[in-house]
């Protein structure tokens, strides 16, 4: 029979969702729901006792942009050396080290992205990934349900970082590098809030160290 | 599972990831890349601006599918286009250029007096406009993925835009709040389908994304109508008849996102050159009130 594990306690964390513009509303709910404390980070002040941030969903282009015009750019740079960031699609976009555009990017993660793989709205998709490292916080086997909008993929994973799902042609749509987290789906769009644990998981795993 | 293309969930997410932006009407790919710059999360692709409709009048008619590839060509955001009330055919052209998002506007000349476009049948998901509750569910009902409320276009008078999306939300307040019994004889009222309004008493909000539009011209205007609840907003004439767009617009996106920090509200909306003259919706005769289009 197979071990039960204690259901997750993710204790006194206090997350911030980067809250420019995009799903960030998603996000705190998912975290909310989780029993985390949260912020909507949108002035580097409120940086500074966050326990990990996520960037949400939305326009990268949109983000970068204000991010840098509120001066949250280096911020957050500095604050993914040393503590945990996930980000969602557009977020994914922004902690890689290339987009294949002129844009701003925090290259926190040895990732490169290609924006708009799939191509346009109308190419748009639900699936179900296989996401092992899930296995962490849940014994659950179920696959995960993948939400891809105008979507990004992970063409190259190098240095420290690792492929974390993919699709069965085997893109990469995940990846991790110690405790900073990308994915080009949506966790923030679906009832299933095993990615958001994962997440809490790697704040945790980094805090003891 | 298998793979699902282009599922309600998708298109309803799209949306999603628009909340908090800005999308702006442009009539060229040089706006259409002034708009990216300033922060638009999407550009409306036009042939005229709704001020210009207004005063050119004639009829206004789906955009040139040149006009629209050269703008989806020179952007990396999504690119909308407006079809005509009821003109299905405008749709299916819009849809063939994959283009991202379809509004179906009361801005064109409406092609049908009863019905709208079955937007089930379509790949792209449609944003539809609303001035009250029933409307906006009969919308979603035929397949709507996103909502606007009207507004009254290309006049810069966000009276209307206030008017609609108080209306909207003073509806759902009063419907979360009223007892059960009443809720088959609310959605008779207001001509909407009796399961979205369980939905929409169950969520305490509309089932999709709703966007603010029509009248909207100043970095104030977006950040009074985020504060009313919706989750984004549409400028039309406000950026591209205003003294200098690309500062204009670029304020309307940071007000957009700090639209409960008055000091910061009040440090970009300084020096923005002129806004949009417009016009005061109270001077309008009722053959010119273009939100009154909508069935």
């Amino acid at each position: 029979m197979k071990e039960t594990r204690p259901p997750f306690d993710p204790g006194p964390l206090k997350v911030g969702v980067l809250a420019l513009q995009g799903s960030f509303q998603e996000h705190l709910a998912v975290l909310t729901g989780i029993g985390v404390q949260t912020v909507e980070l949108r002035l580097p002040e409120q940086i500074h006792d966050l326990d990990g941030i996520i960037i949400p969903g939305g326009e990268s282009t949109t983000i970068g942009k204000l991010a840098v015009d509120f001066d949250l750019f280096e911020p957050l740079r500095n604050y993914g050396k040393k503590k945990a960031i996930w980000g969602t699609c557009a977020g994914a976009i922004f902690l890689s080290k290339d987009a294949h555009r002129n844009q701003p990017l925090l290259e926190l993660m040895d990732i490169t992205v290609d924006r708009n793989a799939f191509g346009r709205q109308i190419a748009s998709f639900e699936t179900e990934l296989d996401i092992p490292a899930l296995e962490v916080i849940s014994s659950t086997p179920a696959a995960f349900p993948g939400i891809f909008i105008r979507a990004p993929l992970i063409t190259a994973v190098e240095g420290e970082a690792e492929a974390l799902a993919k699709l069965p042609d085997g893109r990469i749509v995940a990846a991790r590098q110690g405790y900073l987290l990308a994915t080009a789906f949506h966790p923030e769009l679906t009832d299933d809030d095993r990615v958001h644990r994962y997440f809490l998981h790697l704040i945790q795993e980094n805090r003891g160290h | 599972m298998e793979t699902q293309v282009s599922t309600f969930t998708t298109k309803k997410g799209l949306a999603q990831m628009l909340k908090g932006g800005v999308i702006m009407d442009v009539v060229t790919p040089d706006h259409a890349k002034i708009a990216e710059d300033a922060g638009a999360v999407a550009v409306m692709a036009l042939e005229r601006v709704p001020a210009d409709i207004r005063s050119d009048g004639g009829v206004a008619r789906m955009s040139d599918p040149e006009l629209i590839m050269e703008i989806m060509k020179c952007v990396s955001i999504p690119v909308m286009a407006k079809v005509r009330i009821g003109h299905f055919v405008e749709a299916q052209i819009i849809e063939a250029l994959e283009v991202d998002y379809i509004d179906e506007s009361e801005v064109l000349t409406p092609a049908d007096e009863a019905y709208h476009i079955n937007k089930h049948q379509f790949k792209t998901p449609f944003v539809c406009g609303c001035r009250n509750l029933g409307e906006a569910l009969r919308r979603i009902g035929e397949g709507a993925a996103m909502i606007r409320t009207k507004g009254e276009a290309g006049t810069g008078d966000v009276i209307e835009a206030v008017r609609h999306a108080r209306t909207v939300f003073g509806e759902i307040k009063q419907l979360c709040n009223m007892p059960e019994e009443e809720l088959m004889t609310f959605a008779k009222n207001i001509g909407a389908p009796y399961e979205l309004v369980k939905e929409t008493r169950e969520l305490g909000r509309l089932p999709v994304v709703n966007f603010a539009a029509g009248g909207i011209a100043t970095p104030a205007d977006a950040a009074l109508m985020m504060q009313l609840g919706v989750d984004g907003v549409f400028v039309g004439s406000g950026v591209f008849k205003a003294g200098n767009p690309a500062k204009r617009g670029e304020a309307i996106v940071k007000a957009v996102t700090h639209y409960k920090n008055p000091e910061i509200l009040a440090e970009i909306s300084r020096n923005l050159g002129e806004a949009m003259v417009g016009r005061n919706v109270s001077d309008l005769a009722d053959n010119e009130r273009l939100s009154e289009r909508g069935w």
